[in-house]
C-alpha cells in the first residue's frame, strides 16, 4: 500500500472539491447576507454563486484532467467520463440558472447546497469503477434530489411527492444494493473490469439472474422506466423548477450511462437475445421489455394529461423507453447514441422547465390552457417552447430527431440487422402517438389567440439568455451532431 | 447553383419570421423574393448542370462520419422537373396570398420553411438527409392549416400531421432496415440501390416504404387526410399541399422505394395498380357528389394522383415518364384550381357552397375568375394542348400491358372527371345568372388584383408550355430514367 499523496488526490478530485467549497460558501453567504434581502435577491445571488462554482469546476476539469486511475482503483477517467462530467456540469449549470430571481423556495442556501451535492453525486457516479462507490454516489445524488423536491413553497403537495419519491427510490436502491451484493458474492469482485470475466464463469447460476433483475430495478427507477416510474409525474409536477430540471436531465443522463456501463462492461458476457420468441435470457430481453413497457405506458398516459408538467413526466417515461432501445446496441454505438440523446434531451427539458418557471412566476397555473396565446404574450418564450417541444417530438433539424435516430440505428447495428427491427418499429409507432400530445402542447402556444385580459409576460434577462442558449444548442447540435459526438469519440 | 434554392428559401423563412414583430408588411415581399429567386435559380441552375438529365452531384461533404451519412445534394432530370414545379407553385402561392394580413410574418415564414424542405427532399441523394427534409415539411403544414385555415382547421391540421408522421415512421423503419442490411456503411442512394437486399425481404420492406410514402401521395385508402387537409388549409397551403406535397410522396415511392427494393415491386404491382385505379374512380365519383367547391377540387386531387401511382405501379419507362409528367402537370393545375376556389372565389364571396355560389353570377361579375377556372378545368379534364393530356395519356398507354382492367377503370374515372368539372363550372359560374342577375352587384366584389393575375398567367403558361411542347420536360425525365439508379427496375420491367 503506497502512502496517500494528498496533492495528487486533491488534483484528481479537483472538480468535486470546487463544488464542495462552493457548497460551503453558498450556505454561509446566504445565512449571513440573507437576513436583510428579499427572496428574489437571495435566489439571484445563490444561483449566480452556484453557477460560478459549476463553471469553475468545469474549468478545473478541463485544465487539470486527472490521470486515469489504475484498473484496481475506485474511479476512472476516460474520454467518455470526462465528456460526461462536462455534460453533467453543463446541464446542472443551465438548471440552476432557472433559480435566479425565483421565489420558489425560502431556503435558498440549502437549495443551492443540495443542488451542488446532487451534482457531485452524479459526477462521482459516472466515474465510479467500483460497485460500492457506484452505489454510494447513486445514493448521494438521489437523497439530495429527494430533499430538493420538497423545497417548493408554492406547492403544499411537495412534501408528499418527495416522500413518494423517497419511498420508491429507497426501495429500488435496496434492490440494487442487494443485487450488487449478490454479484459480489457470485464473483468475488466489486471492480467493473474484473466483473465481466468472472460473470461469464457463472452463467449457469440462477442467482445471477436475480442479481441482474434487482440491479436493473434501481437504475430503472433512476431513469423512470416502467414499472419504476410512478414517482415521476408527482415529482415533475411539484418539484421546484431547477430541481425538476436536474431530475429530468442530469440525473437521467448519468443514470443511462452508468446503466450502459454496468450492462456492457460488467454484465457484457450475458446479453441474451431479444430477436424472436422465446427470448434467450440475459439483460437484452430484460431491457427490451422495460423499453416497450415504458414507451407504451408513457406515450398512452401522456395523451390524457391536462397539466404541462405531468405531460412532460409521462413523455419522459416514454423517452426513457427510446433510450433503453439504444442501450441494446454494441458498446461503442450505444455509448455515442445514448450520450447524444440523453444530453440533447436534457437541454430541451431544462429549457421547458425554464419556460414553465417564467409562467409560474407570473402566477399562471400548470394547466395546458395557461399557455394560451403565448405567441403574443411573449414571443421569446413561445419560440423557445416550440423549439424544445419539437425537439422532444423528434422533428428535424432539432437534436431530438437525430437523438432518436441514433438510438434506433445503434440497436439495429447489433447482431443481425433484423434482430431488433421489431423494437424499432414499436418505438417509431409510439413516436407517431407522441406527436399528437406534443402538438396539443403547441396548439395553445402558437395557434390560439390570447384572452383579451392577458398581459405580456416579463422574462428576466438571465432566464431569457439561458433559454436562448438552450434553444440554440438544440438547433445547432441537431444540424451539426459532430460538435457533440466528436468530443465523445476522440 | 441548384442547391441555393433551398438555402434561399430557408434564409427567406428566417427573415420572414424576424419581420413578424417589426414589420410584417415586408414579409410578403421577402416571400416573393425567396420564391421567385428559387424559381429562377432552379431554371438557371438546371440549365447549367453538366450532365443535364443524368445524375449531377451538387454538394457532397461528410455529415455524420460515425454513420457514414453525408450532406449530399444531387439532381437528375426528375429532381429538376420537380424543383421547377416547386418554384412555380411557391411563387404562385405567394402571389395568391398577397392579401394575408393576419400574422403575415409567421405565415410566410412557415410557408418558406415548407418550400425549403420540399426543395431539400427533391435534391437529397443521401437518404438520411432526404428523410430529414421530408420530416421538416410536416410541422409547417400543421401550423399553416391550424392558424390560417378555415373549415375544421384544427381537425384537418392534426389529421394531416399524424398521417404524414405515421407514413414517415413506416418509411424510416424500411430505410434503417435497408441501411443495416447493407452493412451500415452508407446512406447514399446510389450505393444502397447497388447493394442487393436479399430478395426474400424485398417485398416486405418495399411495401412498408412504398405505402409510407404513398400516404402522402393520396393512395387510396390512405387518402382521407387529403380532402380535409386541402379544404381546411389557406389558399397558399392548399396549393402547396396538392401541388407539391403530394408529389413528395410520389417522388419518395419512385426515388426510394422502387430503387432500393426493385424486386419488391413485382408481387405488389397488381395490388398497388388496383388501389391506384380505385383511387382514380373513387376520387372522381366522390367529387361528383360534393356541395363544397373546395371539396370538389380536393377529391379531384386524389383522383389525379391515382394516375401518378398507376404509372409508378406499371414500372414501364413510359408509365414512369407519364407519372413524373403527371406530378408536374397536376401540381400546376391543382395549384390553379385551388387558387381560384380559395383566393379568387372564397375570399370574395365568403362561401364555397356550390348552390350559394350560383347566386353570385360570377361569370359576369368576375369574368377573369371564370375564364381562369374554365382554362384550369379544361387542363384538369386532360384536353389536348394542356400538360394533363400528355401526362395521363402516357400513364394509360404505359400501364395498358400491365393492368388493362385498371386502365379501363381509370378511363371511366376520366369521364367522371369531366362530369364533376363541368358540374362545378356550371353551378358556380354559369347558373342562376338570369334569375338572380341583380342580387349581387358587381361593385360589392373586390376586383381581381394584379398579383392574382400574375399568378394565373404563370401557372397557365406552365401547363400550356408543357402541353404544347412536352419535350420541355421529357428531355429531362427520360435521361434520368436511364441512369444506373433505375437499371434494376428497367431490367425487371423488361427494358
Amino acid at each position: 500500500m503506497t502512502p496517500v499523496d494528498y496533492l495528487e488526490l486533491a488534483l484528481t478530485f479537483g472538480t468535486e472539491l470546487v463544488l464542495l467549497v462552493t457548497l460551503g460558501l453558498v450556505l454561509f453567504l446566504d445565512l449571513r447576507g440573507g437576513l436583510g434581502s428579499t427572496l428574489a435577491v437571495r435566489s439571484q445571488r445563490g444561483a449566480t454563486l452556484t453557477a460560478v462554482g459549476l463553471i469553475l469546476a468545469g474549468g478545473v476539469l478541463l485544465a487539470f484532467p486527472p490521470v486515469a486511475d489504475a484498473p484496481a482503483g475506485s474511479f476512472v477517467l476516460t474520454q467518455t467520463t470526462l465528456w460526461l462530467k462536462l455534460a453533467l456540469l453543463g446541464l446542472s449549470l443551465t438548471s440552476v440558472l432557472l433559480l435566479a430571481g425565483s421565489e420558489v423556495t425560502e431556503h435558498v442556501g440549502e437549495f443551492c447546497a443540495l443542488f451542488l451535492l446532487a451534482t457531485e453525486g452524479l459526477l462521482l457516479m459516472v466515474g465510479a469503477e467500483n460497485l460500492l462507490m457506484l452505489f454510494v454516489a447513486l445514493e448521494l445524488s438521489s437523497l439530495s434530489l429527494y430533499a430538493l423536491t420538497a423545497l417548493n413553497r408554492r406547492h403544499p403537495d411537495a412534501s408528499e411527492a418527495a416522500l413518494k419519491y423517497f419511498l420508491i427510490g429507497s426501495t429500488a436502491a435496496a434492490g440494487t444494493l442487494f443485487g450488487l451484493s449478490l454479484l459480489y458474492g457470485l464473483t468475488g469482485t466489486l471492480q467493473f473490469s474484473l466483473l465481466a470475466a468472472r460473470v461469464s464463469a457463472q452463467t449457469g447460476d440462477p442467482l445471477l439472474w436475480v442479481a441482474l433483475a434487482l440491479t436493473l430495478a434501481g437504475f430503472a427507477f433512476k431513469v423512470a422506466a416502467v414499472p419504476f416510474h410512478t414517482w415521476a409525474p408527482d415529482v415533475y409536477q411539484v418539484a421546484p423548477g431547477p430541481a425538476a430540471a436536474l431530475v429530468a436531465s442530469g440525473s437521467k443522463l448519468a443514470g443511462f450511462l452508468v446503466l450502459l456501463r454496468l450492462l456492457h462492461g460488467g454484465l457484457g458476457p450475458i446479453p441474451g437475445t431479444a430477436s424472436g420468441f422465446p427470448f434467450q435470457s440475459g439483460w437484452i430481453p430484460a431491457v427490451a421489455l422495460l423499453a416497450v413497457a415504458s414507451m407504451a405506458v408513457g406515450n398512452l398516459a401522456a395523451l390524457a394529461q391536462t397539466r404541462v408538467r405531468r405531460l412532460l413526466a409521462w413523455s419522459a417515461i416514454a423517452q426513457a423507453g427510446y433510450a433503453l432501445v439504444g442501450i441494446l446496441g454494441s458498446t461503442a454505438d450505444a455509448t455515442l447514441a445514448v450520450q447524444y440523446f440523453a444530453f440533447t434531451y436534457g437541454l430541451a427539458v431544462v429549457g421547458l422547465f425554464g419556460v414553465l418557471e417564467a409562467l409560474a412566476a407570473a402566477g399562471e397555473s400548470d394547466e395546458i390552457s395557461s399557455l394560451t396565446g403565448l405567441w403574443r404574450r411573449s414571443p421569446l418564450l413561445a419560440v423557445c417552447f416550440t423549439t424544445f417541444v419539437l425537439s422532444l417530438a423528434g422533428i428535424p433539424p432539432l437534436a431530438g430527431f437525430l437523438g432518436k435516430f441514433f438510438l434506433f440505428v445503434a440497436a439495429l447495428k447489433r447482431g443481425h440487422p433484423l434482430d431488433h427491427l421489431w423494437l424499432v418499429a414499436v418505438a417509431l409507432g409510439f413516436s407517431v402517438v407522441s406527436l399528437y400530445y406534443y402538438l396539443k402542447l403547441l396548439k395553445p402556444v402558437l395557434v390560439t389567440d390570447p384572452a383579451p385580459e392577458a398581459r405580456p409576460l416579463p422574462v428576466p434577462g438571465l432566464l431569457a439568455l439561458t433559454l436562448v442558449v438552450l434553444a440554440g444548442a438544440v438547433l445547432v447540435l441537431g444540424i451539426f451532431p459532430t460538435l457533440l459526438l466528436g468530443a465523445g469519440t476522440q | 447553383m441548384l442547391a441555393w434554392t433551398l438555402y434561399l428559401s430557408f434564409g427567406a423563412a428566417v427573415a420572414s419570421f424576424a419581420s413578424a414583430r417589426c414589420c410584417p408588411a415586408v414579409a410578403r415581399w421577402i416571400a416573393l423574393l425567396g420564391s421567385v429567386g428559387g424559381l429562377v435559380l432552379g431554371i438557371v441552375g438546371a440549365l447549367a448542370l453538366p450532365a443535364g438529365g443524368g445524375l449531377n452531384t451538387l454538394v457532397q461533404v461528410p455529415w455524420i462520419p460515425w454513420l457514414h451519412a453525408e450532406y449530399h445534394l444531387a439532381a437528375d432530370g426528375i429532381s429538376v422537373v420537380l424543383v421547377w414545379l416547386t418554384g412555380l407553385a411557391a411563387t404562385a402561392g405567394v402571389l395568391f396570398s398577397w392579401n394575408v394580413r393576419h400574422r403575415a410574418g409567421e405565415f410566410f415564414g412557415w410557408y418558406l420553411v415548407l418550400v425549403g424542405a420540399v426543395y431539400g427532399v427533391f435534391l437529397s441523394w443521401d437518404l438520411l438527409l432526404l428523410f430529414v427534409f421530408y420530416e421538416i415539411a410536416i410541422v409547417p403544414k400543421y401550423f399553416l392549416i391550424a392558424i390560417w385555415g378555415s373549415t375544421r382547421r384544427e381537425y384537418g391540421a392534426m389529421k394531416l400531421a399524424l398521417y404524414s408522421f405515421a407514413g414517415s415512421a413506416a418509411v424510416l423503419v424500411g430505410l434503417v432496415a435497408a441501411y443495416a442490411l447493407g452493412g451500415a456503411t452508407s446512406f447514399n442512394l446510389s450505393t444502397l440501390a447497388a447493394l442487393p437486399v436479399a430478395e426474400s425481404m424485398q417485398p416486405g420492406l418495399f411495401a412498408l416504404v412504398f405505402v409510407g410514402f404513398a400516404v402522402l401521395a393520396g393512395l387510396w385508402p390512405f387518402h382521407t387526410w387529403a380532402p380535409t387537409g386541402h379544404v381546411a388549409a389557406p389558399t397558399a397551403a392548399s396549393m402547396m399541399l396538392a401541388g407539391v406535397i403530394m408529389k413528395l410522396g410520389a417522388y419518395g415511392c419512385l426515388r426510394v422505394a422502387m430503387t432500393l427494393f426493385p424486386a419488391g415491386l413485382a408481387p405488389w404491382a397488381g395490388i398497388f395498380g388496383a388501389l391506384a385505379g380505385i383511387g382514380i374512380l373513387w376520387g372522381a365519383v366522390v367529387a361528383l357528389r360534393q356541395t363544397d367547391f373546395k371539396f370538389v377540387i380536393g377529391y379531384s386531387s386524389v383522383s389525379h394522383m391515382g394516375f401518378v401511382l398507376l404509372g409508378l405501379a406499371s414500372a414501364t419507362t413510359l408509365g414512369l415518364t407519364g407519372a413524373v409528367m403527371q406530378m408536374f402537370s397536376h401540381g400546376v393545375i391543382a395549384g390553379l384550381l385551388f387558387a381560384v376556389v380559395g383566393r379568387m372565389v372564397y375570399d370574395r364571396c365568403h362561401t364555397r357552397n356550390l348552390d350559394e355560389l350560383s347566386g353570385f353570377g360570377l361569370a359576369r361579375t368576375l369574368p377573369w375568375v371564370a375564364v381562369t377556372f374554365v382554362i384550369a378545368a379544361l387542363a384538369s379534364m386532360g384536353l389536348p394542348g394542356f400538360s394533363g393530356f400528355v401526362a395521363e395519356l402516357q400513364v394509360l398507354t404505359g400501364s395498358w400491358n400491365r393492368f388493362p382492367g385498371w386502365v379501363v377503370i381509370a378511363g371511366v374515372g376520366l369521364i367522371a372527371g369531366v362530369a364533376y368539372t363541368l358540374r362545378a363550372i356550371q353551378r358556380v359560374f354559369f347558373s342562376g345568372e338570369s334569375e338572380k342577375a341583380g342580387s349581387a352587384p358587381a361593385h360589392e366584389l373586390e376586383p381581381v388584383s394584379l398579383p392574382e393575375k400574375l399568378g394565373t398567367v404563370l401557372l397557365v403558361a406552365a401547363t400550356l408550355a408543357v402541353g404544347l411542347y412536352p419535350r420541355l420536360l421529357l428531355d429531362w425525365i427520360l435521361p434520368a430514367l436511364q441512369t444506373p439508379l433505375f437499371a434494376e427496375l428497367r431490367r425487371r420491367a423488361g427494358g
